[in-house]
């Protein structure tokens, strides 16, 4: 698919949400794992084609978070909805194919798979074909490979991989590859929103920038929203349009990144004193 | 012009050794007497390469360490059992039931069933079979789902060995226990006629041949396919693969689902061969000796599992008695020890097993993948996604 096919689904997939209502809203979730709780009552909302981020201490919570929005854990109360439709507690497949992609804090490629083959995985539930249709191979299944195939490098391509590694094991790519291929593999299932866990992390400050832009091209062409966990606070500050501020599994603040950076609470909690000169 | 031969040569000169090698393993029979006993041996072996490579499945591909395989076995042996002698004699006021059996056994009572509407209904019951005990380790992983599957092998052997006193529907028995079912019709083909394995054992062999190039060319086209690459990312990272689409359920049931329909092929054909299907023939020794094979030759790699059953067949069924026969006999005895080797087989194909894993792990021949794994240390995932889930 091209990339402004992808735009103008998008587009359409935001008008029919009565006027750009929240694309994803999470209502009051909480996590409890024994006696720990490690998200509290959380109210979250992301409108379409924003960019977000959720900041806060280690342990904090955010990856419980992401891990409840993406269905890896099911939240012990609350609700989550995804483009109008209740998605609290359903399969992480089923919500990869409404249209919600990640990324993992420590990367998680197929290690024996080629970067194609892994941003092949990524399109599994945008394919059609049975195990008939694989034993027999029929001509629909021929051309859903070879389209498959040609969309992942394609993807790989955007995302600014060399192509001649496009077919190499993923474990034997260096570092910064391995993460431009996890975000190859996320929005090749042609995800509505993109949840990126500490995508910087490992990298230099000038990859940082480039990841940077990268993201403000992923909203600006493919109309993408994205919900970054983010420690670098150059990161966070650049691309954000609202932050919210995690702090012991409780939500202590949201807004506009020149908010967070002057809210007290935030920066007691998280910035430090040297952020809060 | 020339352009379009050199082509196709380019094309088609990769399979050459294996056609000619095609070849050369289907004349083999004809320059063999047709009641050789090796050429028997040999049809053991084209029926234990179509179990392996469907253990191959779910254990290589997608990860899933079932022990208990030769529950497809017995599910597939029995249906030809149930379907293809006069086991349910009492069937339609004793005159039986008969669709597209041959002449001579179109005059039995019982049920006759030509046999690949057996190969199909044996397919079926093990698909379901396989889903059956797909279903409990579906939260499981590695060890636990060895476990499940092992137990699940020994209960199928067990309702198998007292099946002559299990009656389902009516009076008609399950099994007949150690009792074999026998005798078992021949094979009977449309346009190839019956088979005769008193006369002949040609024809069994080239529907062994048949059968294994029919699962060769399913599994080659399940490996490289979407369904494929979904195995092989579970088995990498299950948290990734759910997160990526691959729907866990529906994935790994499919894996039990062919891997099991394969050992109910090959069982209903080995039921058919060995002319009789009893108990005695469904132990949990018969699971570990696929393993072994699939072990042996490469776990994941086709061509791996089909030269370890072949290797592995022949030791059980001539290496083992010929040493026995042979200078074995005398070392043993020269030892003191009262055994011979055919009766330790298991332990043989342990030691067997053993010597893979310390000289060559990845096997005879390796997955390019799974060979990475071991020698790179690569692929992550051992958390599941119900742990996670909790």
């Amino acid at each position: 698919m091209r990339p402004d096919e992808t735009t103008d689904a998008a587009t359409e997939r935001d008008g029919g949400d009565a006027g750009g209502t929240d694309l994803l809203a999470a209502r009051e979730i909480s996590k409890i794992f024994g006696g720990l709780v490690a998200v509290d009552d959380v109210d979250f909302a992301i409108a379409p084609r924003s960019i977000v981020s959720i900041i806060g201490p280690n342990g904090a919570g955010k990856t419980t978070f992401f891990n409840m929005l993406t269905g890896l854990y099911k939240p012990t109360l609350g609700r989550i909805t995804f483009d109008g439709r209740d998605i609290t507690g359903q399969r992480p497949d089923r919500i990869t194919s409404l249209g919600v992609a990640r990324t993992f804090q420590n990367i998680r490629l197929f290690g024996t798979m080629s970067a194609v083959e892994n941003v092949m995985v990524g399109q599994h539930a945008r394919m059609k074909a049975g195990i008939f249709g694989a034993i027999l191979r029929t001509p629909a299944v021929r051309r859903e490979e070879s389209r498959v195939r040609e969309h992942a490098r394609e993807m790989l391509d955007y995302v600014g991989l060399q192509s001649s590694v496009f077919d190499q094991i993923a474990a034997n790519l260096s570092y910064g590859d391995q993460r431009r291929v996890e975000i190859a593999r996320a929005i090749a299932s042609e995800p509505a929103l993109l949840l990126l866990d500490e995508p910087t992390a490992g990298m230099n400050p000038n990859e940082s920038a480039r990841l940077t832009e990268f993201m403000v091209k992923l909203r600006d062409e493919r109309g993408l929203s994205i919900l970054l966990i983010e420690h670098d606070m150059k990161v966070v500050m650049g691309v954000s349009e609202q932050i919210t501020v995690l702090d012991h599994g409780q939500k202590i603040a949201e807004g506009k990144p020149q908010e967070i950076r002057e809210n007290e609470r935030v920066v007691e909690a998280y910035l430090g004193k040297a952020a809060g000169d | 012009m020339r352009s379009l031969t050199e082509m196709r040569r380019s094309r088609w000169a990769p399979m050459v050794p294996a056609i000619v090698a095609l070849i050369a393993v289907a004349l083999f029979p004809v320059f063999r007497d047709p009641l050789d006993s090796f050429l028997g041996d040999s049809i053991q072996a084209l029926a234990l390469v179509v179990m392996a490579l469907g253990l191959n499945i779910v254990v290589g591909f997608a990860g899933l360490l079932d022990l208990g395989y030769v529950a497809f076995y017995a599910f597939g042996a029995l249906t030809t059992g149930w379907w293809a002698s006069d086991f349910f004699s009492a069937v339609n006021g004793e005159k039986g039931i008969h669709v597209g059996a041959s002449e001579f056994a179109a005059q039995l009572p019982g049920i006759h069933f030509n046999f690949l509407l057996i190969v199909i209904g044996a397919i079926l019951i093990t698909a379901l079979a396989g889903m059956v005990i797909g279903l409990p380790t579906l939260r499981l992983r590695g060890d636990y789902i060895a476990i499940v599957t092992l137990a699940f092998g020994e209960i199928v052997g067990r309702f198998a060995q007292n099946g002559d006193e299990l009656t389902l529907i009516g009076d008609y028995k399950f099994s007949n226990g150690r009792q074999s079912i026998s005798p078992i019709d021949q094979i009977n083909l449309p346009f190839v006629g019956e088979f005769d394995q008193a006369t002949n054992l040609r024809p069994y062999f080239w529907m062994g041949l048949a059968l294994v190039l029919v699962v060769l060319f399913v599994n080659f086209r399940l490996r490289d396919s979407r369904l494929g690459r979904a195995w092989i990312a579970l088995r990498e990272d299950e948290v990734a693969a759910a997160s990526m689409g691959v729907p866990l359920v529906k994935t790994k049931l499919m894996a039990y689902a062919v891997g099991a329909a394969f050992g109910g092929i090959s069982g209903a054909f080995l039921g058919a061969f060995l002319n009789s299907v009893n108990a005695n023939q469904f132990q949990f020794g018969f699971s570990i000796f696929v393993l072994a094979m699939v072990i042996l030759g490469g776990l994941g790699s086709i061509w791996g599992v089909v030269i370890g059953a072949v290797l592995l067949s022949f030791v059980n069924t001539r290496f083992l008695s010929q040493l026995d026969q042979g200078i074995g006999n005398d070392v043993l005895n020269a030892l003191g020890l009262d055994f011979t080797f055919n009766e330790v087989k298991f332990g043989v194909f342990g030691f067997i097993l053993v010597l893979v894993m310390v000289l060559r792990p990845e096997g005879l021949l390796p997955e390019r993948r799974r060979k990475l794994e071991l020698t790179e240390g690569v692929g992550t995932g051992s958390e599941s996604v119900y742990e996670a889930r909790a």
